[in-house]
């Protein structure tokens, strides 16, 4: 697939002296919603602000649509809405006129007919003459993205589009989510929470410590690194393993009651029918046994560890 | 060019102004008018004549000039400060639009306020006082430089400022000062050596003194070297501007 977004070589030290990146590659895809996914202080925001133009990288190249962001700065923030983190906004405007501009700062002739759809999209249309400052938290976060959405970009960032947002806004917003990458609108956003990746992205990028440690995407992730595991109670405890159970990947628990198989779930045979018969030949009962699968947030956890 | 973009600064800073009525015409209306009408309706008769001129009138194109100063000042100052620090300054950062494009929306907004309180107020002094303009295409060319040049300046102070307090330290302790000191209520002719030579140092006497004569053909210097000196000062500005976008100074991390 064509990379509409393609970052070689970023880096980013602040004038502090902090470093907030260091080399970054990635290739993001045209029409796909890439999760940024990292710790806080990890290098998402600074990575979006240097692609938007907030902020100067060190060095590196960018390329949005086949055009240098420094060199054709015009054409591709064109291209581009940002929904940042903060919830910045002009407290005594009204929905309607702070949308608007935002479409006339981005070069569009205004379009009473498209603001109109886009307030509609994320019922904000009712509180189109109302004050921003009397906005609720969710609102003014849909607000941003109404703002974002404003010069119909192709590409939108959200930076941590959930941050502070209930559960049941948090789902209406990943519905809007899908519906812009359906409507044809490449999605990067970055979270901290695991279960937003997991929901929402096609791919995900782990950064921590300023490094893009891996990128991939979620389905391959999952399955490469989403170990199954089969966890038996046993009637009596055990002292060690039997030797003609250590063909499998077991691991007896301290306490000798809890005895732990870990499985691919990709495998052609899991090994579980074969390992419950050999236990039995051994004589070992179990009174009960659960299995789990690692998520993401397992996976993580310990990509950010190994890093370390 | 980014026309839209501009227009839309400019549309919103214009909105903002409309907003804020009370506070953004009338009070330096009301605080203009009170001059003439304590010294030009009240006891401006008992004060000698200042080079033909009388004194009420006499005050008049210092008064304006005041307000000019300290209004472009703090109005284009705060304009592009207020989003640094509600944060919405990403939303400027991240569009199609060059810095010399920012600059122009702000200060345009700027200086278009302050030239139409100018007008308003020397509409309210020909209430109080005689007043009379023998050069209405300079006056109104004093008036609209000035009001560009300091509305400049105000963007500048914007961007350094990094607190409400500084965004006002300026027009307040350095613009006010300067101007009475500058000829607002004398002619400088009037002030003993060394005093005199003294004021010549400060840039204001020079703005006064040009807008002065564009009223009353009466002058502290030469009005070529006045009209030099605005201009002087403008290019100044436009510099330090282009200087602040191109390193990104408190803008851009």
């Amino acid at each position: 697939m064509k990379a509409i977004i393609s970052i070689k070589g970023v880096n980013k030290t602040y004038a502090s002296g902090h470093v907030a990146l260091k080399t970054v590659n990635l290739d993001i895809r045209e029409r796909e919603i890439f999760a940024l996914l990292g710790p806080n202080g990890a290098g998402k925001t600074t990575l979006i602000s240097i692609i938007c133009g907030i902020v100067n990288p060190s060095g590196g190249e960018i390329l949005v649509d086949g055009m240098d962001i420094a060199r054709d700065y015009r054409a591709v923030r064109a291209l581009i809405g940002l929904v940042p983190q903060e919830l910045s906004t002009d407290m005594f405007e009204t929905v309607w006129a702070t949308v608007s501009f935002s479409r006339g700062l981005f070069g569009k002739p205004s379009n009473p007919a498209y603001v109109e759809k886009v307030l509609r999209d994320l019922s904000l249309w009712d509180k189109k003459d109302s004050r921003i400052m009397t906005l609720s938290g969710g609102m003014k976060r849909r607000l941003l993205i109404a703002k974002a959405l404003a010069h119909e970009p192709r590409i939108l960032f959200l930076d941590e589009p959930t941050a502070g947002v209930d559960v049941e806004l948090r789902k209406d917003m990943w519905q809007i989510v899908r519906g812009l990458r359906d409507s044809g609108v490449t999605v990067i956003l970055t979270t901290h929470y695991i279960e937003e990746a997991e929901e929402m992205a096609d791919r995900i990028g782990v950064i921590t410590k300023g490094e893009l440690i891996l990128v991939q995407d979620k389905v391959e992730l999952m399955r490469k690194l989403g170990k199954k595991q089969l966890t038996l109670e046993l009637q009596k405890p055990l002292d060690a393993l039997p030797p003609s159970l250590s063909r499998y990947q077991l691991e007896l628990r301290p306490g000798g009651s809890t005895l732990v198989f870990t499985y691919d779930t990709q495998a052609e045979r899991t090994g579980i029918t074969a390992l419950l018969s050999d236990m039995r030949e051994a004589g070992i009962g179990f009174k009960d046994l659960a299995t789990s699968q690692s998520s993401l947030e397992d996976i993580f956890v310990d990509l950010v560890r190994q890093s370390q | 060019m980014n026309i839209r973009a501009v227009h839309a600064i400019y549309a919103f800073e214009m909105h903002r102004w409309g907003r804020t009525l009370m506070q953004s015409i009338v009070s330096p209306v009301l605080s203009t008018s009170l001059y003439f009408v304590v010294f030009g309706a009240a006891i401006g008769s008992r004060i000698a004549q200042i080079d033909g001129v009388p004194y009420g009138a006499f005050i008049v194109p210092g008064l304006v000039m005041l307000m000019l100063l300290t209004e472009s000042t703090s109005n284009a100052a705060f304009g592009i400060y207020f989003p640094r620090f509600t944060g919405t300054i990403y939303e400027l950062l991240s569009a199609p639009i060059s810095p010399f494009e920012i600059a122009l929306g702000y200060v345009g907004a700027a200086a278009t306020k302050s030239v139409i309180l100018g007008l308003i107020i020397l509409a309210t002094a020909s209430l109080f006082v005689p007043l009379r303009i023998a050069h209405p295409f300079w006056m109104i060319g004093f008036l609209v430089l000035t009001a560009i040049t300091f509305s400049l300046f105000g963007f500048i102070i914007g961007i350094w400022a990094d607190g409400f307090e500084k965004l006002q330290i300026i027009p307040l302790l350095v613009l006010t000062p300067l101007t009475f000191l500058g000829g607002t209520f004398y002619s400088i002719n009037m002030l003993p050596q060394p005093w005199h030579t003294v004021t010549l140092f400060n840039p204001i006497v020079y703005l006064i003194s040009g807008f002065r004569w564009s009223f009353y053909e009466i002058s502290d210097v030469n009005v070529g070297v006045s009209f030099a000196m605005t201009l002087g000062f403008l290019t100044v500005c436009l510099v330090v501007i282009w200087w602040i976008f191109k390193t990104g100074y408190r803008i851009k991390a």
